[in-house]
């Protein structure tokens, strides 16, 4: 599927941005500290980052990279790595085994040693793996060639595809992976989604079909094209990232942000990642954006001066600009994970560290 | 007539066969020489009549015998009771540690492997590899108290120093469980190495060491690779690896009380250069991997003196004062004794250089072992008194376990497990099997290769036909009684004439086996009894995914409805008891380097656990065996399948 045209009706949403006030919403604050090639990371091209306790992985395009004591530490091909452009990572925070998702096969990294899961090998359904999610024994791959599920007890593979599931696209972009639930970002196909307990699937298409047109609103998910989901069982929400905006489904209704009416600084979103069922963070080709449940951050280098910029729109609509030194290493942003109240956020030029800058309420 | 009336005629008949056997064994000697790599008409049709002669001598070997067959030991706190793990008979036996009296034997699992008492010694827990159970023994009342989950087959177990937790290393699911005591219930999974097999805790309680018996599957022809695996006890992750380069068969792992020295039983197998070269010391090198802050970097040491091997090392026992270890090499039914300090001296006296290559130095164990204790046959698992004084030694195949004073370095009493007075043919063939006496210098025996009656996942360059012709893939023994012929190449007609007896008399030009000795050694393989299949369904029925490889195996035409030709059905070839039809096939996986590519049709049961497959071992697993090497659908028609319908295929093959 092509989209038809795109959708120019931009809001200007932060383009009439006024000075900060007092009744500017208090949105998280951030140092940014940026990491490049220079500084040690395996690639300024950064796919995907995954914070492991004190240590954060970084999968770039040329290599999968380990912050441990503030020295990076590179695992390539030549070290046993699957392959060299790493596009997802997941850690099994019970077992410490890091699983890394690449153009090549999947890799599992435990205590330094690798093992290669290919097409070839093994039963992975494609050696181009978008995404890797673990829950309990279970790896879940989103691969090229469909999704698909290793029991890591029996070495036993389930693939799933158009022939065993609703998916009438095979192209699985990123899985989101709950106790319950796991959810798959098919790109061109909507979201798939798997109930553990009774081993079905189900689907969620974009009502309005194969257009960008959205002729009711938050009547479904807002585009067939999904790039990424992300469950959050305890509040049982589904986020879900597209090219073409994003969407929120608490299981009933479902509710779209665009950027003609949101905070978002761009539809095309290549991530996003909840907090909860109201708070969750927006990777776009024009910055990092949060929402807070009703107001709006967007983080970035400006698009036109590439000075740093933070900007907080609040539920009114209202876009206000907030004073800051520093900003994410570039706008095009791929991913974020969580350290606490810290960010780290992939961007195409870097990855970058979000240090909280905690506010006083006067 | 009466039993003794029996007893006295089977006596007899065997002589009087036995005297037959052995003016034929003579015939057969001199047709041996000649018949190297096939064997020769004469060869088969003496070999069979032997093979004949040999299956009606078996029938008179008593069939129920048992025998304990100790393999593994550990003191009570006290040091009062001594317990051997006995897995030919599925018990623990609790002997008087003073005065070898047996005090209880507690049934547990079946094929026990490996036993650890508890911090406050009144829990012992016996890994039951068959039963995939651990076994809680109560150490008062000397009962099995509850029964615990594990693994695929585990090998062997010890808590963490609270007590609250149990690891068990699992062989065939290659990794470690973590089993909450207080709740009885597995937590969680640890990937160790393939083969995960033993375990040893650091006297801090912060590591708990784990080894495999088989090495990682690497590259075609690539050197083998191991690792000792370390847990974080605390977070209950693989928190370190160490790296044991070209090693392969890694035993017991053992730490210093001062927690500063480790030490793990090796083998170093050469199986990238012909076998041919066994009188240059190649082959295998027995040795130990020495690690922990007295060493710094690991390195690995040799056991084996210039002309002379001790083979394979297994267990390890360190004198609470580090002043000596203690390692039982089962083929050489002996124990090396090690100075420590000596041996330190040595290790920190080379260069990085020099450490480097130690394990290939044949003449560096003179500098650290002091003496060989001669124990029983096949000695495995070892047990030290707190005070260093008394060494336990189970010996497997012999049914005793000796007791060394460690200051005269002598065996000072032997216990009995109190076995079957008659050895049957299988329980001589056993021993045979285990032991390395026939082996130019001691040098290795059956079980070097097939590690514990198993396989060794290693390919071998066995015939002297030169360097890198007929590469082999070492296959498993369970159950191939009725798979004859044997080797990929189908040369030999019976298991009396397969390799490893006939290498012995003519590489080495040594005496090797007489008839009487290889028809026991023939009973003992052909007794063997294949494990368990971890993969099948309690009650026998299949999973959807292995009906539909079960179909897809069973399949007579492509999907496009094509007849599949019947020489290329699974089935056909892979047909009966064993899914072989016992025939010769080209199925294109042929090399250059091989002299013919007609291979054996090789048995499938159990063959998940063998991997690296086809008859040289190229393909690294299951899947392999037709994504690379069936391109033109020569073995088997499976290029018309989606990778689903391969993995349904693969997972049907596991159940076999």
């Amino acid at each position: 599927m092509k989209p038809s045209f795109a959708l120019v009706l931009v809001a200007a949403c932060f383009s009439a941005v006024t000075p900060a006030l007092a009744a500017t919403p208090e949105m998280p604050r951030f140092r940014w500290e940026n990491f490049t090639k220079a500084d040690g990371l395996p690639d300024d091209h950064v796919f995907y980052v995954c914070v492991d306790g004190d240590r954060i992985w970084a999968a770039t395009e040329n290599g999968l990279g380990l912050y441990e004591k503030g020295k990076w530490k590179v695992y390539r091909p030549q070290d046993g790595l699957a392959h060299r452009a790493v596009l997802g990572v997941a850690v099994d925070k019970r077992t410490g085994v890091v699983w890394a998702a690449t153009m090549g096969g999947l890799s599992r990294l435990s205590a330094g040693r690798f093992e290669n899961f290919t097409q070839l090998n093994s039963g992975l359904p494609n050696d181009v793996v978008y995404g890797v999610g673990v829950e309990g024994d279970h790896l879940w791959v989103a691969t090229a060639a469909g999704a698909g599920r290793l029991d890591t007890r029996t070495g036993q593979w389930a693939l799933f595809n158009e022939r065993n599931t609703p998916m009438y696209e095979i192209w699985t972009y990123n899985v989101s992976v709950g106790p319950s639930k796991v959810y798959y970002a098919v790109w061109g196909g909507g979201v798939l989604e798997y109930d553990v307990k009774t081993e079905r699937w189900k689907d969620y298409n974009d009502p309005d079909g194969e257009t960008e047109m959205v002729v009711q609103r938050d009547q479904g998910l807002i585009h067939e094209i999904t790039t990424s989901v992300s469950y959050v069982e305890k509040d049982k929400m589904l986020w879900v990232a597209t090219y073409f905006g994003a969407s929120r489904y608490d299981g009933r209704n479902w509710k779209n942000f665009l950027e003609k009416d949101s905070g978002l600084p761009s539809n095309f979103l290549n991530h996003v990642k909840a907090v909860d069922g109201n708070r969750a963070w927006f990777s776009t080709d024009k910055g990092l954006a949060y929402l807070d449940g009703g107001n709006w951050a967007v983080y970035r280098p400006a698009l036109d001066t590439h000075k740093p910029e933070m900007l907080v729109r609040d539920a009114a609509g209202k876009v206000t600009q907030v004073a800051t030194d520093t900003a994410p290493a570039h706008h095009y942003v791929l991913a974020v994970d969580f350290q606490g109240d810290d960010i780290w956020v992939a961007t195409a030029k870097g990855l970058s560290h979000g240090v909280r800058i905690q506010q006083i309420k006067e | 007539m009466k039993l003794s009336a029996i007893s006295a005629y089977s006596a007899r008949r065997l002589f009087s066969l036995r005297l037959s056997l052995r003016s034929l064994r003579r015939r057969v000697e001199v047709v041996f020489p000649y018949s190297f790599g096939f064997a020769s008409l004469g060869t088969v049709l003496i070999g069979g009549i032997v093979a004949l002669s040999l299956a009606t001598l078996g029938a008179d070997t008593p069939a129920a015998a048992r025998f304990s067959s100790p393999i593994e030991l550990t003191l009570s706190k006290d040091g009062a009771r001594l317990f051997a793990l006995c897995e030919g008979t599925g018990e623990v036996v609790a002997f008087d540690a003073r005065s070898g009296k047996i005090v209880r034997r507690i049934k547990v699992g079946s094929v026990p492997k490996g036993l650890a008492l508890s911090p406050n010694g009144e829990r012992l827990y016996v890994a039951n590899s068959w039963s995939d159970s651990v076994s809680e023994i109560d150490t008062a009342a000397l009962a099995v108290v509850r029964s615990l989950p594990a693994g695929f087959e585990p090998n062997s177990v010890i808590t963490d120093l609270a007590g609250r937790f149990l690891y068990v290393a699992n062989r065939i699911s290659n990794d470690v469980s973590v089993v909450d005591l207080a709740a009885g219930t597995e937590v969680k999974r640890l990937a160790a190495g393939r083969g995960a097999s033993y375990l040893a805790i650091s006297p801090d309680g912060a590591s708990i060491y784990c080894t495999h018996i088989y090495p990682y599957p690497g590259d075609f022809r690539a050197p083998p690779e191991s690792d000792i695996a370390v847990i974080d006890t605390a977070r209950q992750v693989i928190k370190d690896r160490y790296r044991l380069p070209n090693a392969a068969g890694v035993f017991h792992v053992a730490l210093s009380a001062d927690g500063r020295l480790g030490m793990a039983a090796q083998l170093r197998p050469k199986n990238l250069i012909p076998l041919a070269h066994v009188e240059h010391g190649w082959v295998f090198g027995n040795s130990i991997s020495v690690f922990g802050a007295d060493v710094g970097e690991l390195v690995q040491i040799p056991l084996d003196e210039l002309e002379r091997y001790f083979t394979p090392p297994f267990a390890i026992a360190l004198a609470p004062d580090k002043s000596a270890a203690y390692i039982s090499t089962t083929g050489s039914d002996s124990v090396t004794v090690i100075d420590i300090p000596r041996l330190l001296a040595f290790i920190r006296a080379a260069s990085p250089a020099q450490r480097r290559t130690l394990a290939n130095d044949l003449s560096a164990s003179a500098n650290y072992v002091v003496t060989r204790i001669a124990v029983g046959t096949a000695p495995k698992g070892l047990a030290l008194s707190s005070d260093g004084k008394r060494l336990y030694v189970a010996n497997r195949t012999a049914d005793t376990i000796s007791v060394i004073d460690t200051a005269a370095r002598k065996v000072s009493a032997t216990f009995s497990l109190q076995g079957p007075a008659t050895l049957t043919a299988e329980r001589r063939g056993e021993r045979l099997f285990f032991s390395a006496r026939f082996g130019f210098q001691g040098h290795f025996g059956c079980a070097n290769c097939h590690l514990e009656s198993t396989f060794d996942g290693l390919q071998w360059d066995l015939e002297p036909d030169g360097f890198g012709q007929d590469i082999v893939d070492n296959r498993l023994l369970e159950d191939v009684a009725e798979t004859a012929p044997f080797k990929w190449n189908g040369g030999n007609p019976n298991l009396e004439t397969e390799c490893g007896p006939r290498t012995e008399k003519f590489f080495y030009r040594s005496e090797s086996y007489d008839g009487w000795e290889l028809s026991d050694l023939v009973s003992y393989i052909k007794a063997m009894p294949l494990r368990p299949n971890r993969f099948r369904l309690a009650g026998g029925e299949l999973t959807p995914a292995q009906e539909r490889g079960k179909a897809i195996f069973e399949r007579t035409r492509t999907k496009s409805g094509a007849p599949i030709p019947e020489a290329n059905q699974c089935q056909v070839c892979h047909s009966g008891k064993h899914y072989t039809n016992l025939k010769m096939f080209d199925v294109g996986s042929g090399k250059a380097t091989d002299r013919s590519p007609m291979v054996d049709t090789p048995q499938l049961n159990n063959i998940v656990l063998t991997a690296p497959y086809l008859h040289d071992g190229s393909a690294r697993t299951l899947e392999e065996i037709w994504t690379v090497f069936n391109p033109k659908d020569t073995h088997g028609v499976t290029n018309d399948l989606q990778k689903d319908e391969l993995n349904d295929l693969i997972e049907y093959l596991k159940t076999l």
